[in-house]
Order: C-alpha cells, then structure tokens, then sequence
C-alpha cells in the first residue's frame, strides 16, 4: 500500500486515516479505551503522508520538539520500535501523550498539510509506535552511565516527576520517587479516565522506571513524612518538585457542601484510582446521578461527564458560562461528548444549590450570560443577563472549574518562593527554585497546564540537575 | 508493607490495632491522623493516632467496627500486614500551657484525645479528663487517663459505671464551679461534640473538636472532606481535624456523613454472603 517513492502530490492526495473508535451508543456502558488505536497498515498510510519537511513547522509546534519527521520516516520504512525510540530522544511518554496531548493546537496545527488539506496524524502515529513497541515487548533498557554516587528526591509521580527519574537513573544516579498516593502517575491515574488513557499504559510507564532502578515509595506525603530539608538530612543530593495543582475550586455558591456535589478531583478519583466505577466489587463509592451537571469547559469536565454517561447517568450536562468557541477541552473530547449524548448549557452559570431534607442537591439555579469586552484572558469576559434565571433539577454536580497548588510544601519549605497564586517559582531554563540544589516543574510551576509540557519541565530540570550534581562533584573533588 | 503487631478486641464493637510503623510514629504528633488500606479493592480509611510507642515506632489505632473494611479489619492475625498506612496527615493539635485544660472523649473519641491529653499534661497544664459511652462495656482506656489526670471522670448513658449520664453534664457542673477554664478539647460522635460546643459557647471557653468527614486522599486534593466552619469552607484533612467547635456547622457534617449509608450497606451485606468472608459470626452481627 505505502509506496515509498510516492511523490509530493500523490501523498497530499491519501486522506488522512481517521481512528477507529468503540461506537457510541455501545462505549457509554463500558470504561474501555474509545479509540482503539491504528492498525499497522493504516498506520503506514497515514505516515507516508509526511512530506518531511526541511524545515518541519510541526517540530516546533511540539512543546518538546519531537524529531517528527525523523519518526514517521521510520514508520514508513515499518522499523516501529525504531521509531518510538526516536520519539523517546525528547519524550519519554508517547503512549500517554500520543493520546493525551491537544495535538490539533500543537504539532497538528502547524503541519504543512494544514493549510490545504488535513495534517498528519502525528498524535495517532505517535500513540501506535508507543503501543507496538509496548505491546511486542522490544521496550529496551538503555545504556546507563555508571553510578554517580549521587541521589536524588523526586516528589510527585505525575508525567513531571516520571521523566526526571527516568532521564536521571540513565545517567547514573540513584532516584527516589515520593508519592503521596498509593499508585504512582500523578493526574494519569487519578485523573484522567481509563476509557481515555487505560491505567495499564500508565502502569507500564511505572514498571519501565522501576526496572532501570528507580525506587518508588508511595504513600508518603512530603511535607508530612519528611520535609525537604529532611530530604538532604538523609543524603538526598539534589530535589525535584513535581506535585501538580491538586487543590480543587469551587464556586463559592450558596449550597455548594450539599451532598452530590464533587470537585472533579473527587469525582474522578473516586472511580478511577479508586475504582468505584466498579462498585461493590470495589469498595469505594460513587453517588451514580440520573441528572448530572458538570461545571466548567476543560478537559476535566468533560472527562467528568462522560465518566457519568458511564456510571448511567440519564440526562448529562455540561453548564459552562463562556461559548463553545471558548471551551479550553480539546476538540476530540468535546466531539466525543457530543456523540455520547452529553447536553451542552452553553453561557450559562449556577448562582445557588438547592437541597433536601437530608442534605442532598436536588437542584441548581442558573443564570444565562452573554459575551462582554474581552478579560485578561483575552477571551470574551461573560456578563450575567438579568433576570435570565432558571432551576435544573439535578442530582449531581461535578465541579471542574480548575485547580489552585497545595501548599503543603510550600508551607513546610523555608525560603521556596511562591508567586501569588502559590506557584513555585523557578528559573525558566534550569528550573531551578530558589533554593539550591532544589528544582521543581509541571503544574506546581504552571499551574494546570498539559501532560507534555510537564514532561518537557521534567526533561530541562533533569538536566540542569545533572549539571548541578556535576558541579558539586567537582568542588567535593577540589574541596 | 506494615506489619500488625497486635489487633485485639477490647470492646463489643472496638478494636486495638498495633501497627510497626517507625518513621510514621517518629513524626506523628497528637491530633493527627493516618489513612490505612487493607486490601487492593479496599477503601482508604482515615484513623485517628490512638497512641504513640515512640521507643518501638509502633503506633496504636482504636477501631470501631461500623463497615466493610473496619470489619475486615478484625480478621488481620497478630504477625500479619497491612497495605499500607500514610501519615501523619494533618495539623496536630495545639499543645499550650493554659493553666486548667479539659479533655473530653465520647465512645471511639477517648482513644484519640488520649495521647492529646498527655500531650496537654507534659505542657504542665492541670488536666481534667471526661470519658463517657453508652455502657461500661464499651468504656476504655480508663487507667490510662486516669493515670494523667489531675482529675478524671467516667459516664455511662445506662448508668452501668461512673457518672450516670453524659459526659456534657460533668463538663457543666466543672464550669459552674466557678474554677477558670482555659481550653477544651472534645472528641467523640459528632452529636457529643455539638453539644459540648454549644454547652461552652455562654461561657467563653475555647472549645476544640476534631472532625471526622468522609475522606478520600487525605492531603487537600479531593475537597471531599470539607467542613463548614465560621463562614468559611475547609478541608479537615489539612486545615484540621481540629476546628474551633463554636464555629463548626454540626448539621453538615452529619448529612454529609451519612452520603453513602445506602450503599455501604448493601456493599456489607454483599460481603457477607460472598463465600470467601472469614468474618467471625460475632463481628457480622455488629454491623446491622
Ligand atoms: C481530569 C484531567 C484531565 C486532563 N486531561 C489532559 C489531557 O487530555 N491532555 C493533557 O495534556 N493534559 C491533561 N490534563 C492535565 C495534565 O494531566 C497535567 O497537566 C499533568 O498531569 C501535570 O503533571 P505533573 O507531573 O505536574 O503533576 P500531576 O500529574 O498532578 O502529579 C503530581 C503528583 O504529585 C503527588 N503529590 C502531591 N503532593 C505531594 C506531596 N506533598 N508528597 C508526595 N507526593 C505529592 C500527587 O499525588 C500526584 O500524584 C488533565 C488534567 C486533569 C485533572
Ligand atoms: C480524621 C478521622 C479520624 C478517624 N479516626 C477513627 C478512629 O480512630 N477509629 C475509628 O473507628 N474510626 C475513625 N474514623 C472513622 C473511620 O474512618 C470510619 O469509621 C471508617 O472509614 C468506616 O469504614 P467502613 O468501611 O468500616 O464503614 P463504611 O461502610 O465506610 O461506613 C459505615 C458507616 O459508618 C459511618 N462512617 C463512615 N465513615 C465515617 C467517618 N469518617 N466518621 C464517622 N462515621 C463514619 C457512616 O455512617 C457509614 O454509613 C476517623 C475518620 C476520620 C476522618
Ligand atoms: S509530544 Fe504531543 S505535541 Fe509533541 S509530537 Fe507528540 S503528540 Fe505532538
Ligand atoms: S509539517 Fe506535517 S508534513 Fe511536514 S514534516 Fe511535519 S508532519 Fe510531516
Ligand atoms: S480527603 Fe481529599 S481533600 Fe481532604
């Protein structure tokens, strides 16, 4: 089928291959993966569309700059293995991001192909070559520098603290990963739904870093078990902070500790670390809602909502007060909603909750709002219409409006600076805190931003750690 | 993986769990608590610090036998393990010289206000203890707080031991007297700690009280657990357990409480007909 002497117009002419998915009306009773991934033939069409371009705009529309070109060229030629490992020269998670990353506003965009037709589908490539050499077993470990004699603290397991470890172990020192949770993938596993990103992948990702010698212990929050100062007091060389933005908002509303109504944080890691989608067999619960609302436009909310659709929810809404246009999820969640039923309340936003007896939501008054001046965002500021008010009768609400930064390392670290928002401040190019020999990355920096950036801190910090601990052997030598 | 040192049963409903857990203890300060799971499927149950071996880094948790996993609980042997046990998780409680300091303990409460209580003794306050619970039966720790106390006090609401009555009676007739109060602190069912609070509350005493929401994570990244405090809402696994009690909203978290009751119910009962439950038939009739 792929012909590799195709010319430039005869690839632009191959549509591009859309995703085999589980159909709607069968995936909302199961928590499977919905799209299935390529098959190998499908996934060698699709790479000979690439034109490689010299000057690959698509490289730099990735945040870590993945030699595209330079991958699919190796999907053309059917060396799969070959080519995750190309893509793990700057990302070490394809198969997580493969699915999770908002290619169509990063490297997808900016393809060549964009312009006149549809771009490559690097996001599915990328997602089939991680796969494949996953699931053949030619995952290999590579060549790892000899012991340092060094070790460092990684805190947080999420993508940020997973590439520290596993691009420090491979050049040959000794790290430890603190979880404060008892499964180790930060929002992967506690966030992000199976039936987006299976956990096994994410298990998979743990298991790799676990056989190159990085040592996990979960169940232990820094901050409480020991502070990181107490990290160096026990020989820990150099630290990494990659803690995430776990600290959900709420709306501040009348009513909003009713029963019924979840963070998304909550909701989410409810069923997925702790599994209640699959209650009694797990013991964790879930309150299942007939009418659920999730709050907010992001890609947490609609995890949310179809995780609803799931647990069986009849009626589910997403109550957003901004435009569709302006709904930060990623285009394919929020096509994936709509196949699945979900109703969008567009420009709308719940003033109060109203309860029962017992406690429990039973309904939400809304107001609608219309598009004012654009806000610091830049984005159109909502405005409420007066007198617009409505009831929604529901029995769950799911609130997705975002996440601060917990402070609890914050609070416990003397002289780690914070900005305004909690934030851990750092130097934009080594990562490095305000503290020596300190370093932090992923959403703790950003605040809640994306998988491959977080990944792509870890990577800057990894390696500004490495130049740190170089230096420090070099004075211990002289010193 | 921890290892049980000991989990006897010192009550109808009450256990005694010894867990080895060194690094932990050495941390852990009065008033914090930890998270234990017992088997994979399992939940993440809060417990409270029922004491603290500082020498042998074992840590003591008094468990009251309401559900599936405190059920499953009482089926750990000596010498075995559980999953594991996170902590110590939140703030711990304050420990001042106030001159006269009062605990309170009510049912599975007197085991956590315990080490509090020793904690308030070493601070060289003059500690007055009131322990209380339905029946003489399910009292405990009573040498143990007497041990400490300059003064101490026992309640049952049968009248099978001590004061006939409840433990807010005594806390009344201590207040009465005249003698200068500087700080309370209560622990118990929620409905004890109400009405010690709201007992108070006319006569200006600082009143601490230690929550227990329905948890999940345990480190401020759910917001199950919030509580209403004052006009604020908090996260009880960080900004408490402890909160002042005049301020505390008592209703919500009973409501909030009982969020699950139908299901945890039926996830029992489902376990209790499952072929593998090793349950004893003493510990399936505990649960109703
Ligand atoms: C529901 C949801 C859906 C998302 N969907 C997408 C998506 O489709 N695409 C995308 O690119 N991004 C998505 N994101 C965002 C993305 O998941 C995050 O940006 C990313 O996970 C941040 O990585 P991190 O390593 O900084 O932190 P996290 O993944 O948040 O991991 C931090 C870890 O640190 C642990 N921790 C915190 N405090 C302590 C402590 N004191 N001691 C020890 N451990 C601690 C936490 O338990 C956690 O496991 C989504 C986020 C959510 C919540
Ligand atoms: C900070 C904190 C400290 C705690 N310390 C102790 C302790 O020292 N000893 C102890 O026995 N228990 C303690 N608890 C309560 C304990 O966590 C619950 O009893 C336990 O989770 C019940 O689990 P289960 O599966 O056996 O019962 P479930 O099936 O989960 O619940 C059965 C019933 O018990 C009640 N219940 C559940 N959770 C709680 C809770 N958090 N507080 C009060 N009632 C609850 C509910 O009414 C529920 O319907 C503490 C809770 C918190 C938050
Ligand atoms: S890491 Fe994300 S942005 Fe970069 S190439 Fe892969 S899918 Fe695109
Ligand atoms: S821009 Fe598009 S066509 Fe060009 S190299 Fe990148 S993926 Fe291939
Ligand atoms: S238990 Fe999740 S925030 Fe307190």
């Amino acid at each position: 089928m792929a012909d590799q002497k195709l010319d430039k117009k005869d690839r632009m002419k191959i549509p591009r291959t859309s995703m085999p998915e589980q159909d709607p009306k069968e995936r909302i009773h199961n928590f499977s993966e919905v799209p299935r991934g390529l098959e190998i033939e499908m996934a060698v069409t699709e790479a000979s569309r690439c034109l490689s371009c010299a000057k690959a705009p698509c490289v730099s529309g990735c945040p870590v700059e993945v030699d595209i070109p330079g991958f699919i060229s190796l999907v053309v030629e059917r060396d799969f293995a070959g080519a995750a490992r190309k893509i793990k020269e700057t990302n070490s998670l394809p198969a997580i991001c493969g699915r999770v990353c908002p290619q169509e506003e990063q490297c997808e965009v900016v393809c060549i192909l964009a312009k006149k037709f549809k771009p490559v589908a690097i996001g599915y490539l990328e997602r089939f070559v991680a796969d494949f050499e996953r699931e053949n077993k030619l995952t290999q470990i590579p060549e790892m520098a000899p012991a340092s004699g060094f070790r460092v603290a990684v805190v947080g397991s999420g993508p940020a603290g997973l590439t520290v470890a596993g691009d420090l172990i491979k050049l040959g020192h000794k790290v430890t990963i603190f979880e404060a949770l008892h499964k180790t993938g930060g929002v992967l596993v506690y966030g992000i739904p199976e039936f987006r990103l299976p956990k096994k992948i994410v298990q998979a990702e743990c298991d790799y870093m676990a056989r190159l010698g990085v040592e996990f212990q979960p169940s232990t929050v820094i901050g409480k078990s020991d502070t990181i100062d107490e990290l160096f007091e026990m020989g820990y060389d150099a630290v990494f902070i990659g803690t995430g933005a776990g600290l959900p908002n709420f709306m501040g509303i009348p009513g909003e500790n009713l029963i019924g109504i979840y963070s998304s944080n909550e909701y989410l890691t409810r069923s997925n670390l702790m599994r209640a989608f699959d209650f009694p067999n797990y013991d964790t619960p879930i309150i299942v809602g007939k009418n659920v609302a999730v709050l907010g436009g992001g890609n947490t909310a609609m995890d949310s909502v179809r995780t609803s659709l799931r647990l069986g929810a009849e009626n589910a809404y997403i109550v957003y007060r901004r435009s569709e246009a302006e709904m930060p999820a990623r285009a394919e969640e929020i096509h994936h909603a709509q196949q699945e039923g979900v109703q969008f309340h567009m420009l709308t936003t719940p003033i109060r909750f109203i309860g029962d007896a017992e406690g429990k939501v039973i309904a939400m008054e809304c107001v609608k709002m219309q598009l004012g001046e654009p806000d610091d965002s830049g984005r159109r500021r909502p405005v409420v219409i007066e007198g617009s008010n409505f009831t929604m009768e529901v029995d769950l609400v799911v609130v997705a409006i975002g996440n601060s930064s917990n402070p609890l390392i914050p609070q416990t670290t003397p002289g780690l600076d914070i900005n305004r928002w909690g934030n851990i401040i750092v130097n934009a190019e080594t990562m490095q805190t305000s503290r020596e020999g300190v370093y932090a990355g992923g959403d703790i920096v950003t605040g809640g931003a994306t998988v491959i950036l977080a990944a792509g801190a870890g990577k800057k910090a990894a390696k500004a750690i490495h130049q740190y601990l170089l230096t420090k052997k070099d004075s211990l030598v002289k010193g | 993986m921890p290892k049980v040192l000991d989990n006897v049963q010192i009550g109808p409903q009450n256990w005694k769990m010894l867990v080895r857990v060194p690094k932990l203890v050495e941390k852990a300060r009065p008033g914090q608590f930890v998270i234990i799971r017992v088997n994979e499927a399992g939940e993440r149950v809060p417990m409270s610090i029922g004491g603290l071996d500082r020498e042998n880094g074992v840590l003591t948790v008094i468990y009251q036998v309401v559900g599936k996993t405190s059920a499953l609980m009482t089926t750990i042997p000596a010498g075995g393990e559980i999953l594991d046990c996170v902590g110590p998780l939140g703030l711990p409680t304050h420990v001042k010289k106030w001159g006269t300091a009062i605990v309170v303990g009510g049912g599975i409460g007197i085991a956590p206000i315990y080490p509090i209580a020793q904690a308030w003794k070493a601070a060289g306050n003059k500690l007055y203890t009131i322990i209380g619970a339905r029946s003489q039966n399910i009292l405990f720790y009573e040498n143990e707080h007497k041990a400490i106390a300059d003064k101490f006090y026992a309640c049952t609401d049968d009248g099978s031991y001590g004061h006939h009555g409840f433990v807010s009676d005594i806390l009344k007739q201590i207040l009465d007297s005249g003698e200068k109060v500087g700080m309370i602190m209560a622990i118990g069912p929620v409905i004890m700690m109400k009405v010690v609070a709201n007992l108070t509350k006319p006569y200006g005493v600082p009143t601490w009280v230690s929550l227990n929401p329905l948890m999940v994570d345990g480190t401020g990244m759910c917001g199950g657990c919030r509580v209403a405090v004052g006009d604020t809402t908090k996260f009880a696994c960080v900004d408490g357990p402890d909160f002042d009690g005049h301020l505390v909203d008592f209703d919500l978290l009973t409501k909030r409480l009982n969020a699950y009751k139908e299901q945890e119910k039926n996830s029992f009962h489902r376990f209790l007909e499952s072929p593998g439950c090793k349950l004893a038939d003493s510990v399936k009739t505990l649960v109703k």
